[in-house]
């Protein structure tokens, strides 16, 4: 047994919890144990994270993982049963991940989703006539950091943004880290069962859209296609929308910062890949088991132990980023740990950063005074969400 | 390994990698990048995710 258990709390909304930035000073690996009383590993350097990440001896798969959390914990019988849904590739490992990826990798170049971004400004500017109609005040979430992406990703799928409601609120369900094993479990079922039932529609009457594309294409069955677009309509949303309310609550909360990436517009790339690093808002996991003894910088891991990566902490690692605790976006911040590593590295990262990138730059440009509604203490954090962010930002301009 | 289609490479130096059309696969569009591209070439090659380019 350790002592340690997985670090939840954070004495500054923004800032990973103490208890990791301590542990970081020490070493890059810690002894901890899971929620099931597993002995397994706490990650929490920059060079181990990636290292781990990157390791074709780590294995994603749910079933010989150990949950760092108490609430996902499986009991005996469901933890027989379980297996991973055809086409949830994220907890794949290769081959059989490598089958999924490689159908859908050309739908996300950079190219193509260059091509996106006259759409991307379209839906952000009828966002942003949208708040102004409605306010000031308005909560920054509602209006803007969840609708864009959903917009997107909802138009890109081919999904009915008008449905929504048959998924969003199960999304949250899934995202909540209340939520237990089988309430998780019966808001999965549902979102498939509404997204098999698009996918027989789509068979009769195609559309011009990346889910009927798949269709056409015939490498998969209706199940993984369900499973496929479970993945990428639930990454598309949760996702980004906290990116973009968590990083504005960041910058109003950092005035100077706000300043420069709306004084200077060409700051904006490089800003939000600084709050792609310094919010990492994938903030308790991932986890990896180890299917063969590895050691990872000079430590040795044994197969069948998990490994918790704390990102938040690996992406302020001193030895990578001076002074990482300080956002300032116009730092060097190549590397950063954001979008993961290895061969699980967000597969629409790129329609993520052309998201960003336009969001931010024209709710600065409309929006210059742009200021929060209420004092910062009282912004709702999403710490009880397996996405960090804010629950609602009240603003006023 | 095998590439991703993450599209770090092209980010990084656009005048060196691109991706296919259709499956979104690296592809490489000069093999000897002049000089002054050397560093940023580097940098591809510790940014790719899968470990999938490298310099000989």
């Amino acid at each position: 047994m350790s002592e340690l258990t997985m670090p939840m709390t954070r004495q500054r909304p923004l800032d990973p919890p103490e208890e990791v930035t301590r542990l970081r000073q020490g070493a890059e690996i810690h002894r901890m144990t899971f929620a099931d009383g597993h002995l397994g590993w706490l990650v929490t350097g920059h060079a181990a994270a990636r290292a781990v990440l990157a390791h074709p001896h780590f294995s994603n798969r749910p079933e010989i993982s150990h949950p760092p959390l108490g609430s996902r914990l499986m009991s005996r019988e469901l933890r027989e049963e379980f297996k991973v849904p055809p086409g949830f590739f994220l907890r794949m490992d290769a081959p059989e991940h490598t089958r999924y990826r490689r159908l859908l990798t050309g739908q996300f170049t950079v190219r193509r989703m260059k091509m996106l971004e006259p759409r991307i400004e379209e839906i952000t500017a009828a966002r942003l006539d949208a708040m102004e109609a409605a306010g000031p005040p308005v909560d920054l979430v509602q209006e803007f950091a969840l609708p864009i992406p959903s917009l997107v990703i909802c138009e890109l799928l081919g999904v009915p943004y008008e449905d929504r409601d048959q998924f969003q609120v199960d999304t949250k369900v899934l995202a909540s880290l209340e939520s237990g094993v089988e309430e998780a479990w019966g808001a999965l079922g549902r979102i498939s069962a509404y997204l098999y039932g698009l996918i027989q529609r789509k068979r009769a009457k195609p559309g011009d859209d990346l889910l009927s594309g798949l269709l056409e294409g015939g490498e998969l069955s209706d199940d993984e296609l369900t499973g496929v677009a479970f993945l990428l309509l639930v990454a598309g949303h949760e996702t980004t929308a906290n990116m973009l309310g968590l990083g504005t609550y960041a910058l109003l909360t950092n005035p100077d910062q706000l300043a420069a990436m709306r004084d200077d517009p060409s700051v904006v790339d490089n800003g939000v890949e600084e709050l792609m690093r310094y919010l990492t808002i994938i903030h308790l996991g991932p986890v990896r088991t180890a299917v063969e003894d590895v050691e990872i910088e000079g430590t040795l891991i044994k197969a069948g132990e998990t490994v918790a990566l704390h990102l938040p902490a690996a992406n302020r690692d001193p030895s990578r980023y001076a002074d990482g605790d300080r956002l300032d976006v116009t730092r060097p911040v190549t590397g950063h740990l954001g979008f993961g590593h290895g061969i699980h590295q967000c597969l629409g990262q790129q329609l993520a950063r052309a998201e960003m990138r336009i969001a931010y730059a024209a709710l600065l440009r409309r929006l210059p005074g742009l200021r929060l509604a209420v004092t910062p203490e009282e912004v709702p954090m999403r710490s009880d969400m397996s996405i960090y962010g804010v629950h609602r930002l009240p603003v006023t301009w | 390994m095998v590439c991703i289609g993450a599209g770090m490479c092209v980010l990084t130096v656009p005048k060196v990698f691109d991706q296919s059309e259709d499956e979104g696969i690296v592809v490489l569009l000069q093999d000897e990048p002049p000089q002054e591209l050397e560093e940023a070439v580097r940098r591809a090659v510790t940014l790719c995710p899968s470990g999938a380019i490298s310099i000989s």
